[in-house]
């Protein structure tokens, strides 16, 4: 069930919040054996929650906004208390000591925290198959990845385990999965949402937002985690407008821009088909389409890899076996309980990224490849500012296939790294996006269609996603619904 | 490239098996011409670019509420430090 229907109902009595919350461990009994979702079910906390919220109601007091509301965490979300291993061996019982800024948001609002969801090994990875623990599987065809890094957060939302989701997106990671599994994915403007307590990977670009079934719940979780925090200097202080009050306005007159780029040659022909078609949709409905071009879209895939990973070696030093998580029981000195404590910690794309990230910022290469690679993410910035003078939304595929098979690409980092193709031009960017279902294969698996929009423009996304839905419902197999 | 790829390993503090090495080796070289794909940009086009605004607050201390449940999560403590190997033989 949708977050903004049961927040409703609990609010309005005609549901308890234990109810809601029995209703999805019943879903998480039969559906979790099969698919992986999560790293940790927090049973134990939710019932405890589920009871506080039904209890604050009965003595009258104003629930929140998502109140009983059954919502799971990517496990690179600290919740105090509670493990947070990132899907890495490296912080296997880490004890988070604080809450994060939007765990903190979540609870201000009687959210129930359901549990902490699988991972991609410090979110590194596009099919959650880099998860220390084991993979997750896609609830439309357990053959298939669900997308990643935030796959157990798309693949819980997707079976009706929990009715909302975050996730972190740094190259798509919100989006593709979404796209994956057929749900609405939001990555919000860098600075929107604060990331104190969120387990850095790569800080220029790491962004937490939600994973839902509708716009109205995306909107109402935006609502809930965007402003300011002293705590995170990065988030800005810019005012929060209120994003469920434009889904119904429309999409008349808003000018939708294809870039070309993302329309070449060797795309997938149903993606490419649906995603048009979605486009013709928007068309209909008043929107003015043109082309536009991104000319420097081809660069952003290198330039990534070379940032992302130089971010997370630094990022990533922390791990040394001295103040976190694992310690190499048989290391003799001080340098052997850094190499080994790491060594067998990390897991093989988190080392092949850290080996990558302190390359190109070693000495001798970093002008070649990080200061080049910064440069070459300014042009990038640069082609979205220039075309968004001239349209106000883009429109695009999330990623170039649909879900592509456990094991397809995990021999080989750089077709696995390709995958993100669509989806990193506008982490680089740092504005906002969001990718929303349009379609389903032949095979039977979700198409996503990405809308990107300017900096701080989340409104104008959900305005023309709610608008699309509505027009187009998305046909969601009766068994994933709770 | 083996010598390169421990090098590299060296300085990131990461212990890695030989297979481990061989692998990595093998995959560098690829993802290396992925990489050279930024080489093509002519540098005038870069100029200027790339400056990301640096957002600084002043670095005051708070107090923590916690503070024992943070430096609990060290692996081997002593008293209020952290417990490492020895530095010095």
């Amino acid at each position: 069930m949708n977050a903004s229907s049961i927040a409703r109902d609990v609010a309005s009595g005609k549901v308890s919040a234990q109810e809601v919350l029995s209703r999805h461990l019943g879903s998480i009994r039969v559906s979790e054996p099969q698919v992986g979702a999560f790293i940790r079910v927090m049973e134990t906390e939710a019932m405890a929650m589920a009871k506080a919220v039904d209890e604050k109601r009965r003595q009258g007091a104003r629930l929140g906004r998502l109140a009983g509301v059954p919502v799971a965490l990517k496990d690179n979300l600290q919740v105090s208390g509670v493990e947070t291993t990132c899907g890495s061996r490296i912080l296997q019982g880490h004890v988070a000591a604080y809450d994060a800024a939007v765990v903190k948001r979540l609870k201000s609002e009687d959210a129930v925290l359901l549990g902490k969801t699988n991972m991609d090994e410090f979110a590194m990875g596009s099919s959650t198959e880099n998860s220390s623990f084991h993979p997750t599987k896609n609830p439309w065809n357990l053959g298939c990845v669900p997308g990643g890094s935030s796959g157990g957060s798309a693949a819980a939302v997707t079976c009706g385990m929990a009715s909302l989701a975050l996730g972190s997106d740094t190259g798509g990671s919100i989006r593709q999965p979404a796209a994956f599994c057929g749900l609405v994915g939001l990555k919000p403007s860098y600075g929107r949402v604060s990331r104190y307590g969120l387990v850095a990977f790569a800080s220029s670009l790491d962004q937490i937002g939600p994973l839902s079934r509708t716009t109205e719940d995306a909107a109402l979780a935006l609502s809930i985690l965007a402003g300011p925090d002293a705590q995170d200097s990065t988030c800005s202080k810019k005012s929060v407008p209120d994003y469920s009050a434009v889904l119904g306005q429309g999409v008349k007159g808003l000018r939708v821009g294809l870039p070309k780029e993302y329309f070449l040659p060797g795309l997938d022909a149903e993606v490419e088909g649906s995603v048009r078609g979605a486009v013709e949709v928007l068309r209909q409905l008043g929107a003015e389409i043109c082309e536009v071009s991104l000319p420097h879209t081809r660069y952003a895939v290198a330039a990534y890899y070379i940032l992302a990973p130089a971010e997370a070696s630094s990022n990533l030093a922390r791990y040394d076996g001295v103040r976190y998580g694992r310690r190499s029981p048989s290391a003799r000195n001080l340098e052997e309980l850094y190499e080994l404590s790491r060594g067998e910690g990390f897991g093989p794309e988190v080392k092949r990224r850290i080996l990558l990230g302190t390359y190109v910022l070693s000495a001798g290469y970093c002008d070649a490849y990080y200061n080049r690679a910064s440069r070459v993410r300014g042009l990038i910035r640069q082609d979205f500012k220039e075309v968004f003078k001239k349209v106000d939304l883009l429109a695009t595929p999330t990623a170039p296939t649909a879900a592509f098979r456990l094991g397809e690409k995990s021999s080989d980092p750089v077709s696995m790294y390709l995958s993100d193709v669509f989806t990193i031009p506008s982490s680089m960017a740092g504005n906002a996006s969001l990718s929303i279902p349009c379609g389903v294969n032949r095979a039977g698996l979700p198409i996503g269609l990405q809308l990107i929009a300017d900096d701080f423009q989340e409104q104008t996304l959900l305005r023309a996603a709610s608008a699309f839905e509505k027009a187009k419902p998305f046909p969601r197999p009766e068994k994933f619904s709770s | 490239m083996p010598e390169e790829v421990r090098r590299i390993a060296q300085l990131a503090r990461l212990r890695l098996s030989d297979e481990e090495a061989a692998l990595y080796q093998g995959q560098f070289s690829r993802i290396l011409d992925l990489f050279s794909q930024i080489s093509k940009l002519q540098a005038p086009a870069l100029d200027g670019h790339g400056q990301i605004p640096s957002i600084l607050r002043e670095d005051e201390v708070l107090p923590f509420s916690n503070p024992e449940a943070l430096v609990g999560l060290a692996p081997e403590r002593e008293g209020g430090y952290y417990k490492v190997k020895k530095v010095m033989e």
